[in-house]
This record gives C-alpha cells, structure tokens and sequence, in this order.
C-alpha cells in the first residue's frame, strides 16, 4: 500500500489541474469541468485521511465526502441551467463576451 | 500489487483530467473528464472505500457526465472559438502546486503506512447515516431539491 504522502501527491496535482481549467479556458463549460475535478480532488483527501486514521473510529471521512459528492452534484445541475440560460440570451458561452456588468 | 494498481490509476487519472482541462474540443474534454472520474473511484476502491467509489461512479459519470455532455450538444455552435488560454492561469495553478508539494513533502509526519482497519459495510454506514448524520442528510435532500427546482426554473421557456 502506498503511504499518504503519494495519495496526497495525487490529489494536490489533479486540484491544479482543475484549478489550471477553471482559470485559463474562457468557454464556461471548461470552467464548470475545472471545478468538478476540484472538488473531486478534495474528496480523494478526505478517503485517504479517512484510510490512514491510526485509531479508526467513526467513518467521518466517508460521511463528509458522500455529502460532498451530493453537493457536487447539485451544482453540476444549477451550474449547467445558468449556461443553457446565458447562451438563450447571448448566443454565446464564452466568459470574454460576458462583459454587461464591466464600468 | 497495490503499488502497481496505484500507478495504473494514478498515471490514468492524471492523464484524463491534463487532456480535459488542456483539448479544444469540448466533447472530447468531456470524455477524458469521465475517465479521470473513473480513476478517482478506483482510487476509492483502493482505499478500501468501496461505497464512496460506487456512488462516484453513479453520480459523475452515470449524472454529470451526461449532463455536461448535454449542455454541450445543446449549446454548440459550428463557428464558435473553444481554444482560447490564459496563461496566468497556468502561472497561478503550477504556483498552488508548488506551494502544495513544499507542504506535503514538508510534513514528515504523513509518510505512514496504512494500519489495518476492519472493512466499512454499507450497513454500518447506513446506521452511521440515519443516527449521527440524520440532520445534513435532511439538509442535503433540502438543497438537491432546491438545486433542481432552480435548474429547471433558470432553463424554462418564457411563454409570457
């Protein structure tokens, strides 16, 4: 078994790379993907934390990271309505052109 | 054989989400998008975990997956522009890494090796869910129903 160095490791690479979507795509769809591979990557440390608890008592790793994935999901749904929503009105979903609000 | 299984999974997960974030073709970002979710619930199977893997695979790749797939297809256009980058972005994101990996290597103390713990059943969880966890499980029903009712309320047509 690996130690929690390597699962640590992991994690912090796949959260840069969601990091790296989130912030350098400029279609709204790479941004929303970015941000799923962030949180994907914050429930491996919550496991691996969970896994490598020397006394093992309560699954308070497991709980946290089921409710995250729930979260996760629901903000895939409202995430994914508010593109179809700003494309109906812009015909567009790159972030650039969502410009109305600049001074 | 476990060290194997974790570089398989590793070297498959990181190379599904660098192709996600880093193709132009939004489909095809998608795809890899599921394989590096499929290596995170192997991870998960890994860790002894197997619940949490199983509800990974259901939720996004049977849920999100589809979803954004969808809203690709739905919001495609033949002459739109999907390759734009920022390179500060990069700049940042390889900073955080860095600032990440000087953290983990910095801490001595997590270079353990994992203590023999007697497997989580879905029995315990579900007691653990229904005793301990029965008031944000109630929460999280309260905002998945709430999530969907303003998804559908954000896409509906204006029929006015």
């Amino acid at each position: 078994m690996p130690t929690l160095t390597l699962f640590l490791m992991i994690s912090a690479a796949l959260f840069s790379i969601g990091l790296l979507a989130a912030l350098s795509r400029r279609h709204a769809i790479f941004i929303l993907i970015g941000i799923e591979m962030m949180l994907a990557a914050a429930n491996l440390n919550f496991i691996a934390f969970w896994r490598f608890d020397p006394q093992p008592q309560s699954p308070t790793g497991v709980m946290v990271a089921i409710f995250s994935i729930a979260i996760a999901a629901a903000e895939a749904a409202v995430g994914l309505a508010l593109v179809i929503a700003v494309y109906r009105h812009y015909r567009t979903t790159s972030v650039d052109k969502l410009d109305q609000l600049k001074g | 054989m476990s060290t194997a299984a974790f570089i398989v999974i590793a070297t498959l997960t990181l190379a599904g989400a660098l192709a996600a974030a880093s193709l132009s073709k939004l489909i095809h970002a998608a795809l890899c998008l599921v394989v590096a979710f499929v290596g995170i619930a192997a991870f998960f199977f890994l860790l002894g975990a197997e619940f949490v893997g199983l509800v990974q695979v259901f939720v996004y790749v049977g849920a999100v997956a589809v979803l954004i797939v969808f809203t690709i297809l739905l919001t495609r256009r033949a002459d739109e522009n999907t390759g734009g980058f920022n390179w500060g972005g990069v700049v940042l994101a390889i900073a955080v890494f860095s600032a990440l990996m000087w953290a983990i290597l910095g801490t001595p103390t997590l270079s353990i090796a994992a203590p023999q713990i007697e497997a989580l059943t879905v029995k315990r969880i579900g007691e653990v869910l229904m005793t301990d966890y029965v008031w944000p499980l109630q929460c999280v029903g309260l905002l998945l129903t709430a999530a969907l009712i303003g998804g559908l309320i954000l896409v509906m047509e204006d029929k006015r």
